[in-house]
Parts: C-alpha cells; sequence; structure tokens
C-alpha cells in the first residue's frame, strides 16, 4: 500500500490500458537528449552493422532508402514519465538489415552520431520489434528527435531508442551505453518499470 | 538466436523514502520551493534531480520528476516546482501541499548534467525558465565547498517577475551573472528585451568551459546551436530539457 500524501487527488485523465505503470498521457512530442542536436549530412550518412569477428555491413542513406519501408504505428513509453500513443512511423526493420549479417553475437551496443551509445539483447532488435525509422508523422524526420535516421525499439523505455543512429555492433558480451553506465536500467521494460539500475 | 541472457542486478533498487515537507517559500508568483526531509537520504550530486510519487485515497498514484535545487545538506532537499496551468500534480504542490505531509520520492537520479567541485575547468551556465534550478544547485554547492573554479551563468527569464533566486543570484559576487529578458526588461536595462544571442554569449570561448544549458526544448536548442556555432566544443556542451509535456 501506498503512502497516501492528503489532499492530492489528481487528473486521472488519459488512462489507459495501454499505459505503463507510473506513466501518463501526453498529445505533444517531448524532446530530451544529453548534448548539442548533430548535424548529419546525408551525403555522408552511413549505417554500419559491425559483427563480433569486426566484418562490416554498410549502408548509405540511398541505399537505405532503396530497401523495403514498414510503417510501424506504435505507443512510445519515455522514462521520464510520458507516454505517446499511436506514433506513426516509417523506416526498415531491422529484420531486414540482419538477413545480410552473420552473427552468433547476443548483444547489441548502438552508436550514434555526436557518441550517444544504447545497448540492449541482439534479440530485442529482431523479429519485427525494431526499425530504422526516417519519417515520422509523414514527415522526414526532425533533427531534434533524431533525424535524419533514429532507432525505434518501442517495446523498451525511448532511451532505447537512440538519435541519430549510425551503427549496431554485436558483440558476445553485454556492455553498457550512455544512460546505462550513469545509473539508468540496463534492459528498460516499460511494464517491468524498469526505470533505474536495480529496479 | 540464442535468448537474452539473465540480467544481471549490479545493484539493489533505488527505494522509495518517505519525504515530509518543513518549509516552504514562493520564488515567483507561479512557483514555489519545498523544502523537504528525506528520512535516509544518501545525498546528492549538483544537478541530479528526484522522482515523487504522489497518491490519492483510493490509491490513484502519479509519480513526477524534479530538479534538486540545494546544495548537498544532509537530510534535507529542496527542490522548486513551476506551476503549470493544465499541469495535474504542479498545482498541487504549488498551491495545497502543506507543511509536515507526507509524499514518496526516489533519488537521487542521473549522472550526467552533473557538476564535480574536484573539477577545475570553468564552468558556463544558460539557464532558461524554471531551468536555472539545477544550476542554482550547482552555484550553491561552487559556494558551499568554497571553490574559485571560474563561473559564469547567463539567465534567460520572460519578464521581471519571473526571476527565481533573485537576491541569491545578484549577489554572488564572483560569479558573472546576467539575466536575460525575453519578453519584457526592466526600466533600467540597457539590453532589450529578446532571445539569447552571440552577443549575450560573448567571447568566453577562449576560456573552454564546461556549458551546462537547461530549459525548455526550444530554448535548450537554440542555446545549444549557438555555442557549436560559436566553435564551443560540442563534447562539452551538457544539456538537460523540460519537453513541453513535463510537469
Amino acid at each position: 500500500m501506498a503512502l497516501v500524501t492528503p489532499g492530492f487527488r489528481g487528473r486521472r485523465r488519459g488512462s489507459s490500458e495501454r499505459l505503463p505503470p507510473g506513466q501518463y498521457l501526453v498529445e505533444d512530442f517531448p524532446v530530451l537528449s544529453a548534448g548539442p542536436t548533430p548535424d548529419v549530412r546525408l551525403e555522408e550518412w552511413r549505417f554500419t552493422i559491425r559483427s563480433e569477428t569486426g566484418s562490416d555491413h554498410s549502408w548509405s542513406w540511398a541505399g537505405l532508402l532503396a530497401l523495403p519501408a514498414e510503417t510501424p504505428v506504435v505507443d512510445i513509453h519515455c522514462v521520464t514519465k510520458w507516454s505517446k500513443l499511436d506514433t506513426r512511423w516509417s523506416g526498415v526493420s531491422i529484420d531486414t538489415l540482419m538477413a545480410e549479417v552473420e552473427t552468433g553475437a547476443e548483444f547489441a551496443l548502438v552508436q550514434c552520431y555526436g557518441g550517444y551509445t544504447t545497448n540492449l539483447p541482439l534479440a530485442d532488435l529482431l523479429d519485427g520489434r525494431a526499425w530504422i525509422v526516417y519519417r515520422y508523422d509523414g514527415t522526414d524526420l526532425p533533427a531534434e528527435h533524431g533525424g535524419p535516421a533514429r532507432l525505434l525499439v518501442p517495446h523498451l523505455y525511448f532511451w532505447k531508442s537512440a538519435k541519430w543512429v549510425r551503427g549496431i555492433q554485436l558483440l558476445p558480451k553485454d556492455e553498457p551505453g550512455f544512460w546505462e553506465s550513469l545509473g539508468y536500467h540496463d534492459y528498460g521494460d516499460p511494464w517491468r518499470e524498469q526505470r533505474y539500475a536495480g529496479d | 538466436m540464442a535468448r537474452a541472457a539473465v540480467r544481471r542486478r549490479l545493484t539493489g533498487p533505488l527505494p522509495w523514502r518517505v519525504a515530509y515537507l518543513v518549509a516552504a517559500r514562493a520564488e515567483t508568483p507561479t512557483s514555489r520551493t519545498l523544502v523537504l526531509q528525506v528520512d535516509g537520504w544518501p545525498g546528492h550530486r549538483p544537478g541530479q534531480h528526484v522522482d515523487l510519487r504522489l497518491t490519492a485515497e483510493d490509491c490513484y498514484s502519479v509519480q513526477r520528476g524534479y530538479s534538486v535545487a540545494s546544495a548537498p545538506d544532509g537530510e534535507r532537499i529542496e527542490l522548486t516546482v513551476q506551476l503549470l496551468a493544465d499541469g495535474e500534480v504542479s498545482p498541487f504542490l504549488v498551491h495545497d501541499y502543506a507543511i509536515g505531509d507526507p509524499v514518496e520520492l526516489r533519488g537521487p537520479i542521473g549522472g550526467w548534467f552533473v557538476w564535480d567541485p574536484a573539477d577545475s575547468q570553468p564552468v558556463l551556465l544558460i539557464g532558461g525558465g524554471s531551468g536555472i534550478v539545477p544550476l542554482i544547485a550547482i552555484l550553491r554547492t561552487r559556494r558551499a565547498v568554497g571553490s574559485s573554479t571560474p563561473f559564469r551563468l547567463l539567465y534567460s527569464v520572460r519578464t521581471p517577475d519571473d526571476v527565481y533566486y533573485r537576491d541569491e543570484l545578484t549577489g554572488n559576487d564572483d560569479v558573472e551573472t546576467t539575466i536575460l529578458y525575453t519578453r519584457s526588461a526592466p526600466g533600467d536595462s540597457t539590453r532589450l528585451a529578446g532571445r539569447l544571442t552571440a552577443d549575450d554569449i560573448g567571447g568566453w570561448r577562449d576560456t573552454h568551459p564546461r556549458a551546462y544549458i537547461c530549459g525548455p526544448t526550444g530554448f535548450v536548442e537554440a542555446a545549444s546551436r549557438l555555442l557549436v556555432t560559436l566553435h564551443y566544443a560540442a563534447r562539452h556542451i551538457r544539456t538537460e530539457r523540460f519537453g513541453p509535456g513535463g510537469d
């Protein structure tokens, strides 16, 4: 039984079975990042998957856009407590990219322009659960939301959906990313409220 | 594909603690500083935040994050809450939360937007609106430990009524402090009301400071881009944003 704060009633707006514990609904799309928004030129943009043996698979911007696109409509959940339902994206499934990659690795370290990283089990990037997305709500992905392209892994807290993504390093062992080294949870399942290390 | 390994637990969970409101004061007509006694508080680093959990009689509960405004001080911490007219939690905390009443709290949280008093790199603080809160924690810590690390503060607010901690900020003799007004400036101001510009930032780059920028998204985006344009090193710019959906 949680402790009651006398006089607090709350607004109870937007309750939903699609809302994980401790989250509240927003209609806008807040921005959170640890440093300046990087300028990424499309002519220089590359996305590279490096396997645990060091072999690279790499796509240019045109190469990414030439791959079959999917249009996921998903709920997203930020560790800072906001959730947003039915967000609409366009991009390429990680399954499509990984089809070309030979690996026995179990973990992935996602790398970004600007230096941000985040880690997750490779299994969480597969089976139609993760994408490299380049459009949001019918327009090119704005830079402050991770454009030109970001990772989208909506079943985990949104810090795992790394902005300005440039590659995935496949690893035999788990290696913590940026926030995972600074007190946030290694896995980050919103339905188990895994916000901080030890949750 | 092998299944994900069982996750290791590197530390115990961050516990919910009970905090009591022991004092409160208005900072502006729309903000209030809460002084909380937190039994068992482990201490914090300036710039970190806490989560509050408020629960109603019928067990409905909500959580929100707030930056700590105070320097480390035993089991006391201060939060300054900005009233959001459409908010669910801030109207209660600003208007109704009474002295002696409990709230659940856990933290400290965040290991990035923090200042280490042992770090001698000059510091440029840039705050917009209620984004001053984690920055005052850094300034208060600097004073508490007697640091002589060069500091500069640029604080952007809409009007003179919106300035938090005014006496404290303007009485800080050894921190070069500039308050920028975006909508209306005081009568004796030599700067016209307007947004942060390159002229406001001036020639501080030569000291190679670490910058801490906190405020609403648009402000942080503009301020951090301005620093990058002025050739401040991106790796020395740390940001914290209050999204428009924040409360």
